[in-house]
């Protein structure tokens, strides 16, 4: 019997989550016995033709990162989507936008000026990007990009999410033994649609850091502060993220002396993740006053890119989808 | 009137407390007080009941603009949880600058159970502010909306 096939695939995404992958160590043996890679652009050699003369739902499973930054990643989301028994949005960019989200604070317009006219830019004839040019030999296409990057399930059916910037590696561990095992007869998955991989509680519950009610009367950037190493870092005016974060990364950062910046996305439950950050901060301003409050609001600099940093993509506001499914 | 001549009537999403605000419409409405039909009001038990998310939520879901209304400070039935209201109005404002909203589509109105002429008074004022914005058209699913002012330039 021929083995259950394996897919992997990187859309608008850095490539951490294939290193994160790799970071199993010798797990990935397993992955090999259980599993014949057939698609794996980092990896291996394929082609897209390989994938579309596939028999629909012959990949048993398929790990995909990255947002839909332009219509070449939607073109291969759907494909993989048809061809996948298991599709799994794999990482905070397919899952919520990520880094590459960001750009939803901004027309296509200003982002292709900043890439191609800006300081660190050399390109003295103001030269840009044509989606479709005609050579001597004939027409050359490049993809053309989404007004508004998009996530994996604003574009097709996802089985599971998977968070993470990238997802731990041990949690990667995790997740392929399930799958293993449930392709063995001796697991189930779970229900169609569930966070795998990860907690269903915040990074606070995970995090060591002694509590106590908190009052802030200032925030401050942590780099410019002594912060102390065992009290709550939001305690201290320190932006932590960790109230409305996933817990999942057994509170990494926030154990290494810095804030959770909130990759592994919104807990459980979290409609909007900046919005749940906005109740968190602002009730523990200890201001009733409101030049003072507003002054204090003065030491997050960047509240929207605070809030948003990896959720933009997936936020009410910046993709109606989430939106209209409440 | 033809459909070009008639007035902009925007849509407000009012969530007001159930001890102060929500009393002051009421008395608005027994008094037969008229106001702007425009707002739609939300009873929440305390202006503190209001999650950020249900503002983020209007607006993407159509709603023109946003107001939040509970007891005068001090008088919260819940003693202090009005503050954390204003506080997290202040917040909202600003993240809501950022992603592209005028900060004049986010009203905080505070209005005792004796105030309905006040609440009247304030709404028909905040609908013509909001009219006078013109409507919002948030986003259709990946639609672009150019964001000005929302990125500021880095400087080297």
């Amino acid at each position: 019997m021929s083995k259950p096939k394996f897919a992997m695939y990187w859309a608008a995404s850095c490539g951490g989550c294939e290193i994160a992958v790799l970071n199993i160590h010798e797990k990935i043996l397993d992955v090999d016995a259980a599993f014949d890679v057939v698609f794996w652009p980092v990896a291996m050699d394929a082609k897209y033709k390989d994938v579309e003369a596939m028999q629909d739902g012959e990949i048993t499973l398929c790990l995909f990162n990255g947002g839909m930054r332009n219509d070449e990643n939607e073109h291969i989301a759907k494909l993989l989507r048809k061809k996948s028994k298991i599709m799994v949005s794999f990482g905070s960019c397919a899952c919520e936008g990520c880094i590459p989200g960001l750009a939803n604070f901004s027309s296509i317009k200003d982002m292709v000026d900043t890439a191609f006219t800006t300081i660190t830019t050399d390109n003295p004839d103001n030269i840009r990007p044509q989606a479709s040019y005609t050579m001597p030999e004939g027409i050359i296409t490049i993809p053309t990009l989404n007004p508004m990057l998009k996530t994996l399930d604003q574009v097709v059916d996802v089985d599971y999410y998977m968070p993470g910037c990238p997802p731990e590696s041990h949690q990667i561990a995790a997740v392929v033994d399930l799958v293993i095992a449930a392709l063995n007869g001796k697991a189930e998955l779970p229900p169609k649609g569930s966070t795998i991989g990860a907690g269903d509680s915040t990074v606070c519950d995970e995090c060591p850091r002694k509590r106590h009610e908190k009052s802030i009367k200032a925030f401050g950037r942590i780099q410019l502060m002594h912060a102390d190493p065992e009290l709550c870092l939001l305690e201290q005016g320190i932006p932590c993220n960790g109230p409305a974060t996933r817990s999942g990364c057994n509170a990494r950062c926030p154990i290494a002396g810095a804030q959770c910046i909130g990759c592994y996305g919104p807990a459980e439950g979290v409609v909007d993740y900046g919005a749940r950050l906005i109740a968190a901060f602002a009730s523990v301003i200890d201001s009733d006053k409101p030049e003072e409050i507003d002054h204090i609001l003065d030491g997050l600099v960047d509240p929207a890119g605070q809030f948003y940093r990896f959720n933009l993509a997936g936020s009410l506001l910046r993709s109606s989808k989430s939106a209209q499914k409440g | 009137m033809t459909e070009e001549t008639k007035p902009f009537e925007p849509v407000i999403i009012g969530f007001t407390c159930n001890w102060c605000s929500y009393r002051a419409a009421d008395m608005a409405g027994i008094a037969r007080m008229k106001y702007a039909p425009n707002v739609r009001l939300i009873r929440l038990m305390c202006s503190g009941r209001l999650d950020p998310t249900f503002v983020f939520k209007a607006i993407a879901g159509g709603a023109d603009a946003v107001l939040v209304s509970g007891c005068h400070p001090g008088d919260c039935h819940y003693s202090t949880q009005n503050y954390k209201a204003m506080r997290r109005y202040h917040l909202m404002k600003r993240v809501l600058t950022q992603m592209g909203v005028e900060p004049g589509r986010l009203k905080l109105l505070w209005a005792s159970a004796a105030e309905g002429q006040i609440f009247a008074n304030e709404i028909n004022k905040f609908v013509e502010e909001v009219r006078a914005l013109g409507p919002l058209n948030w986003n259709q699913a990946g639609a672009e909306i150019p964001v000005e002012g929302a990125v500021e330039e880095v400087k080297v």
